[in-house]
């Protein structure tokens, strides 16, 4: 059974349709790409597995349960189902260690001093040691971006959503961003990624799709979507972003 | 590190004056500024002291408006007064931040079986910032009082400070919505999506920064009630306003109301000072 399975997955703003019957299987430890221009429906996509967003046909099941049900209360599942945004992830009026503790105490009702040897590890082990008592605006954008996988870390999450978490950084700053989340790979962590860095969907994903327009039109190892993408679309895409 | 001269007047630039080119420039500048705007101040100063007293009403309103004894006599009676408005200030500011806050949050109520708050929110916002404040202090400063109520809840401190703070909370209100607002989207998508309830998303993500947000507009609510605590004088109590007139009536004189607004600038003109200055640092770290 998959970790994530997705089944015809359809979600519409108004008149648009934003995803267009997405189907995927993500299975527990892989590592999942999503590929595609601006405007494919990456983000959206991620925001309907973490029911941010109620889709309007369509199941998503977590380990085979269907979490897509109309009227089930998501906070239980969001707890388990961690996410980090594009820019803006951090509460600026907490510091990186209260930004970290704030949902496992509210959500598992933990106090800081039970919580406070796990995550003085956590911050540790991501290089953030000497950060903890900052405050977000005190932080380089590298460091915010950890501090931000750091605390969705803290919820002990089964799958990690990632929306392109590089792409408001500077350059000499991605790279940092990026080790975090090999390191994740190998601590065997379930992850999806809306990503540009096609070096970085090469060397890391399990699996790669393409998104247009609302659908995956291809999908496939890194290697073989790369390498010898079969689709027109996916070949234009490509040259376009490879360039 | 060959040479030691060189890398020295590298790192600064420094010249005997120990200030950069820029610096030197700058300073130059703002010295000239500050000249000229001494010499306009004191020419306008001047021409004032020297050409009001040459008007022919002068003499008379000096007399009446700007009368030293009657100042004198009147003054510690005014600020006794004073404290009256002081007093009807510290209760209604709490009463208005409370109530404000909790109208905001009521339009924002997203249940269904809320509903009714949403609505009563927004007529409440609706009448209150719609009515002169004189208007709603008259009606229910004389209105309820009129139903014949016994002793202490007929008081007009009562029901005339309710009124201002019926109608403060209404524009309390609406700053708290705005900074509500003001929050950007994302926040709470991400503190959403660490499991958080609705209710605790609002309380410890979205409503702290949208307080501070606004803390520099409610300064402003804050000065404008000081001076509204006046309109209660037409209800009963004896507050500076009050007061002042009956040293009018008393003295035949002005002055005591020249007194009275001293007495009010010195409380609200450094309390504008101050939100200016938060004003002024928020755009600041906005930019
Ligand atoms: N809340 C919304 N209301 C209406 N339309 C929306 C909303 N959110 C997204 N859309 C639309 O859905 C489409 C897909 O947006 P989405 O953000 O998912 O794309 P994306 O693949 O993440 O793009 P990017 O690479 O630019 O982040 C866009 O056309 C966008 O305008
Ligand atoms: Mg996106």
């Amino acid at each position: 059974m998959a970790k994530l399975e997705l089944r015809g997955v359809v979600k519409r703003f108004g008149q648009v349709t934003v995803c267009d019957g997405i189907s995927l299987d993500v299975e527990k430890g892989q590592t999942v790409c999503l590929i595609g221009a601006s405007g494919a429906g990456k983000s959206t996509l991620l925001r309907c597995i973490n029911l941010l967003e109620p889709i309007e046909d369509g199941e998503i099941f977590l380990d085979g349960e269907d979490i897509s049900v109309p009227g089930l209360d998501p906070q239980g599942v969001r707890a388990r189902i961690g996410m980090v945004f594009q820019s803006y992830n951090l509460f600026p009026h907490m510091t990186a260690l209260e930004n970290v503790m704030l949902a496992p105490r509210r959500v598992h009702g933990k106090s800081r001093a039970q919580l406070l040897p796990e995550i003085e590890a956590l911050f540790q082990s991501f290089d953030l040691g000497d950060r903890m008592h900052n405050y977000p605006d005190q932080l380089s954008g590298g460091q915010q971006q950890r501090v931000a996988i750091v605390r969705a870390l803290a919820m002990h999450p089964e799958v990690i959503l990632f929306d392109e978490i590089t792409s408001a950084l500077d350059p000499q700053l991605v790279g940092e961003v990026l080790d975090v989340l090999l390191k994740l790979k190998k601590q065997g962590m379930t992850m999806i990624l809306a990503t540009h860095e096609m070096g970085f969907a090469r060397q890391a994903a399990d699996k790669v799709c393409f998104l247009k327009d609302g659908q995956i039109i291809e999908e496939g190892a890194p290697k073989e979507l790369f390498d010898a993408p079969k689709r027109a679309e996916t070949k234009t895409f490509l040259a376009r972003a490879l360039k | 590190m060959a040479n030691p001269n060189a890398a020295g007047s590298n790192v600064a630039g420094p010249n005997a004056a120990g200030m950069t080119r820029r610096e030197r420039y700058e300073a130059q500048k703002r010295r000239r500024g500050m000249v000229v705007a001494a010499i306009s101040t004191l020419f306008v100063v001047v021409a004032l002291v020297v050409l009001v007293p040459m008007t022919p009403g002068w003499e008379k309103v000096q007399k009446s408006f700007f009368n030293g004894a009657v100042l004198a006599k009147s003054f510690p009676k005014l600020l006794e007064a004073f404290k009256i408005n002081i007093m009807i200030f510290a209760w209604s500011a709490p009463a208005i931040a409370i109530l404000g806050l909790l109208i905001a949050l009521a339009r924002d109520v997203k249940s269904p079986a809320l509903f009714p708050l949403k609505i009563f929110g927004a007529v409440f916002t609706d009448v209150f910032r719609g009515v002169p404040v004189i208007l709603t202090v008259y009606l229910i400063g004389f209105g309820i009082p009129g139903l014949g109520l016994p002793r202490p809840w007929n008081s007009p401190y009562i029901w005339g400070s309710l009124a201002l703070i019926l109608t403060y909370s209404a524009y309390v209100a609406e700053i708290f919505r705005s900074g509500i607002d003001s929050v950007h989207h994302s926040q709470r998508s991400a503190a959403l999506s660490l499991g958080l309830s609705e209710r605790q998303v609002m309380r410890d993500v979205v409503l702290p920064q949208a307080i501070r947000n606004v803390v520099p507009s409610q300064m402003n609510m804050l000065i404008a009630l000081q001076k509204d605590v006046s309109l209660l004088s037409f209800i009963g109590p004896v507050e500076i306003f009050r007061q002042a007139g009956v040293f009018k009536s008393l003295l035949a004189n002005f002055t005591p109301y020249v007194g009275a607004a001293l007495i009010f600038l010195i409380v609200t003109i450094p309390a504008t000072r101050y939100a200016d200055y938060l004003m002024a640092r928020q755009s600041r770290e906005r930019r």
